[in-house]
């Protein structure tokens, strides 16, 4: 296999030294670093088997939300309405399966499948009629909290199969829950796609020079209106997670997590390959974000600690891309 | 015009050099009032160097400027050339097209009235709308300037800047100063501009007309100066010039008879590539045919459509009408697409390169396997090294230098970008390479290497080459088209290719000629 350092260091910089290693590596370091601090400060609770069997699994939607939002991102599209339709996939689950009565495996198809439909509607509407995706897919969003509170009678609907629950929480693996290693392996195809597919390369330049794109013959719009279409499916599979790691679906969670998963996705942009939004690079965005706010609760932070954290990280996060951003072209 | 009055404006000896480069070498002239007086020049040949030195941009080096037989301080105080009555209707006109009509019209007054809260719009409107009957002009002052037809932007234009606001306290007879007002309008427009000029100089205000276009110039202008190298080349009255001495007097060599341009022969049978009705764009009902070999150049002056050409048989804009036959193939051009066009061995280097040519924030290993990214798939991966070996031998056989394609493409010269550009498409050769401003921006050196590679490249295949450079046209093609207001006016080939003969046709009139 081609070395993964040759990716990795795509940018061999003039004069180095420090920084090169110091950019990508600024994140896991703070990680590590609030790791200590926490088990410092609270051993008994911080440092426990248990502790980080949640940390590392509680927020595997947020994750799969991150992971969405990178695909239209990479493009250099915006997608707003994402945790939305996980949002509809986790009541569309619930409805089906609780008020209907319609077996799990195929509530859990159909979920997947409106939220597809979803993605097909937003790539129509801003790809080929030609609306800015910002708009489109903000209306979208707000559009798709209407229907969930509409179809679950604007309250919880609870008591999912446990088929589902089972599947995603209650079984693990090396003492994680295996909602976990899915959004692990779901990072893993992401990064196959977009670093090691013609697909994936395509949709990176077709992000950063629609113009060049166009004029060297790739389809934009298609890879523009995939890209949306992706996003919203694995919208979906956050639904899914939803549905099943609490069993239930309420109309107001999921498009509260929309803020974190740009804040991790843009966080992750900063690591990994600095300036590139990657799948790694959310992946450990969204364990730096679980751990700072368990840590911070466990010392006795209220929790509107949460809405600090992830306000202020999507702010650093974008200030850093940017000027990581800005110090590449002036380069 | 009436018995000689004081000359509205009277230049003197003006001198400007930058950094050792003489710009202006001492320019004599005058406009009288009620003239409409024509200013002429090559690119390089002082003319703007001239208008900024009169709208107080630049501090003459020398000489002097008298507005109505007074001298005035030089360099001209900002805000003291509206005072002097002397107004600049530029080519990008100015305007806001968001904004209607009248508030364009205000805009000046509404950027620094003093009284900050208060307008009354319909007393404005009721004075918009006398001006505009004053000058005979149709104009809803409520319309969006976007919506206006190009040439009533221009009359709008010229009119805000003969009686905007702030000019009811000025001189009577003002100088506007029109600098290629219609580079951009359709030529049956033109003659609404026309008529408006026209109706300035009867009331006694004056108009420097600012030109490439030799016919617009015979046509509107009372006298003519024509610059060249700084000095004055030619002055004095339009109608008792002709065309040649004209052209003569910018190009300052001596003028051959003109050659018209033949339609190609359609059985020639030995092209590789041929376009036919071609309608994009500026251009329109164009017809040429490529031989295998063949280097062909396509110039004009700006607004005559030249570049819409390459563009269009690339792709990259929309053709209205037209065919092209690439061998045994005809394609209707209004289904092209860059996509199409580079699944033909059609391929483009754009004159933009940073926004259309290749990604600056990207290496350039990915910049050079942009176009065929699949071949580096292999057993499921993409193996990035063999892009970086792909991308490192094209750097050595296209001289990139640094030879590191890890680079960003960004990080390079000029030069060196647009070597990459032509390697990301000579590496698997194109059946025809189209090349837009292919030197622009690029040092000397690096220069002589394009033209090699694009000679080498031309060989079994065509090269079309649209350009503004006419020493670099004369340097690479074999034939030169030459386009005038968007039609093919002129081919010159063969000894005639020499970069004064491809200047000179461009700046001939669009009159038929025989030739002789």
């Amino acid at each position: 296999m081609t070395p993964v350092d040759d990716l990795s260091t795509p940018v061999r910089r003039r004069g180095g030294g420090f920084g090169r290693y110091a950019e990508p590596l600024a994140l896991p370091v703070v990680w590590v670093a609030i790791i200590v601090l926490f088990g410092v400060l609270k051993p008994a609770s911080f440092l426990t088997v248990g502790n980080f069997s949640a940390m590392f699994s509680s927020q595997t939607s947020l994750l799969v939300i991150a992971l969405a939002l990178i695909v239209p991102l990479t493009a250099g599209d915006y997608d707003l309405s994402v945790a939305s339709v996980a949002g509809l996939s986790a009541m569309v689950i619930a409805v089906l399966n609780v008020n209907l009565g319609v077996p799990i495996g195929w509530a859990v198809l159909v979920a997947l499948l409106v939220s597809l439909l979803v993605g097909v509607v937003n790539a129509v509407l801003s790809i080929a009629v030609g609306v800015d995706t910002l708009i489109i897919t903000l209306g979208m969003g707000t559009l798709l909290e209407g229907i969930v509170s509409w179809i679950g009678n604007s309250t919880t609907v609870s008591g999912i199969s446990t088929d589902l629950v089972r599947f995603i929480v209650r079984a693990q693996f090396l003492g994680i829950p295996v909602e976990f290693w899915y959004g692990v392996v779901l990072c893993l195809i992401l990064f196959y796609f977009m670093e090691y597919t013609p697909v994936g390369r395509r949709l990176l330049i077709v992000g950063r020079g629609r113009e060049v794109a166009r004029l060297t013959g790739i389809r934009v719009k298609l890879m523009r209106g995939g890209a949306l279409v992706t996003s919203a499916g694995l919208g979906g599979v956050g639904g899914v997670l939803l549905a099943g790691t609490t069993g239930a679906a309420d109309p107001t969670s999921a498009p509260l997590l929309l803020l974190p998963a740009f804040a991790a996705a843009f966080l992750g942009a900063t690591t990994i390959l600095p300036g590139r939004f990657s799948a790694w690079g959310c992946l450990l965005a969204v364990l730096f974000l679980v751990t700072g706010i368990t840590g911070l609760q466990q010392l006795g932070a209220q929790t509107f600690v949460q809405d600090l954290f992830y306000g202020a990280a999507l702010i650093v996060a974008v200030v850093l891309s940017h000027a990581v951003r800005a110090r590449r072209s002036r380069s | 015009m009436t018995e000689p009055a004081a000359p509205l404006l009277e230049v003197v000896e003006l001198a400007k050099s930058f950094g050792g480069a003489q710009a202006l070498a001492g320019v004599t002239f005058d406009v009288a009032p009620g003239e409409v007086h024509g200013l002429l020049g090559a690119n390089g040949s002082g003319k703007s160097t001239l208008i900024k030195i009169l709208a107080g941009y630049h501090t003459p080096d020398g000489g002097s400027v008298a507005v109505r037989g007074e001298d005035v301080a030089l360099p001209l105080a900002p805000g003291l050339p509206r005072a002097l009555g002397l107004n600049f209707v530029h080519q990008d006109l100015g305007l806001v097209p968001s904004l209607s009509v009248l508030e364009n019209f205000l805009v000046d007054r509404i950027a620094t009235s003093r009284r900050r809260w208060s307008m009354s719009w319909r007393r404005e409107r009721t004075m918009m709308r006398e001006i505009l009957a004053r000058y005979d002009l149709d104009l809803d002052p409520r319309m969006p300037v976007g919506d206006l037809r190009p040439v009533d932007r221009a009359l709008l234009a010229v009119v805000r800047a003969l009686d905007g606001p702030g000019t009811e306290l000025r001189a009577a007879h003002r100088l506007v100063v029109l600098d290629e007002p219609t580079v951009f309008l359709p030529r049956e427009e033109v003659t609404r501009l026309f008529q408006l000029v026209r109706r300035v100089a009867d009331s006694g205000s004056s108009v420097l007309f600012v030109s490439h276009d030799l016919d617009e110039v015979r046509e509107i202008t009372d006298r003519v100066t024509v610059l060249r190298s700084g000095r004055v080349a030619l002055t004095g009255t339009t109608s008792r010039l002709s065309e040649d001495e004209l052209v003569e007097a910018i190009v300052g060599a001596r003028v051959n008879t003109a050659v018209s341009y033949r339609r190609p022969d359609p059985a020639a049978a030995d092209h590789v590539l041929r376009v036919t009705g071609l309608a994009a764009g500026l251009v329109a009902d164009i017809d040429f045919t490529a031989r295998p070999g063949e280097i062909i150049g396509l110039t004009g002056l700006l607004g005559s459509g030249y570049e819409d050409v390459v563009r269009a048989v690339a792709g990259a804009i929309d053709a209205t009408a037209g065919r092209l036959r690439l061998g045994e193939e005809t394609i209707e051009l209004s289904s092209w697409t860059p996509r199409r066009a580079t699944a033909h061995g059609v391929v483009l280097v754009p004159a933009d390169r940073l926004r259309e040519g290749a990604i600056a924030d990207l290496p350039v290993t990915d910049n050079v396997t942009m176009p065929d990214l699949a071949e580096y798939m292999h057993g499921g991966l993409l193996r990035r090294g063999l892009m970086t070996d792909r991308a490192r031998e094209l750097a050595d056989t296209y001289d990139v230098r640094p030879r590191d394609p890890r680079l960003l493409f960004g990080e390079l010269s000029g030069g060196n970008q647009q070597k990459v550009v032509l390697a990301k498409w000579l590496q698997h050769p194109p059946q025809v390479l189209l090349l837009h401003e292919p030197t622009q921006g690029v040092d000397i050196g690096a220069r002589q290497q394009i033209f090699a590679t694009v000679r080498a490249a031309a060989a079994g295949r065509v090269v079309l080459c649209a350009s503004s450079d006419h020493d670099q046209l004369a340097a690479l093609c074999d034939r030169v088209l030459i386009l005038r207001r968007g039609r093919i006016a002129a081919q010159i080939s063969g000894d005639e290719l020499t970069k004064s003969r491809i200047t000179e046709e461009c700046l001939r009139g669009g009159r038929e000629r025989t030739p002789s």
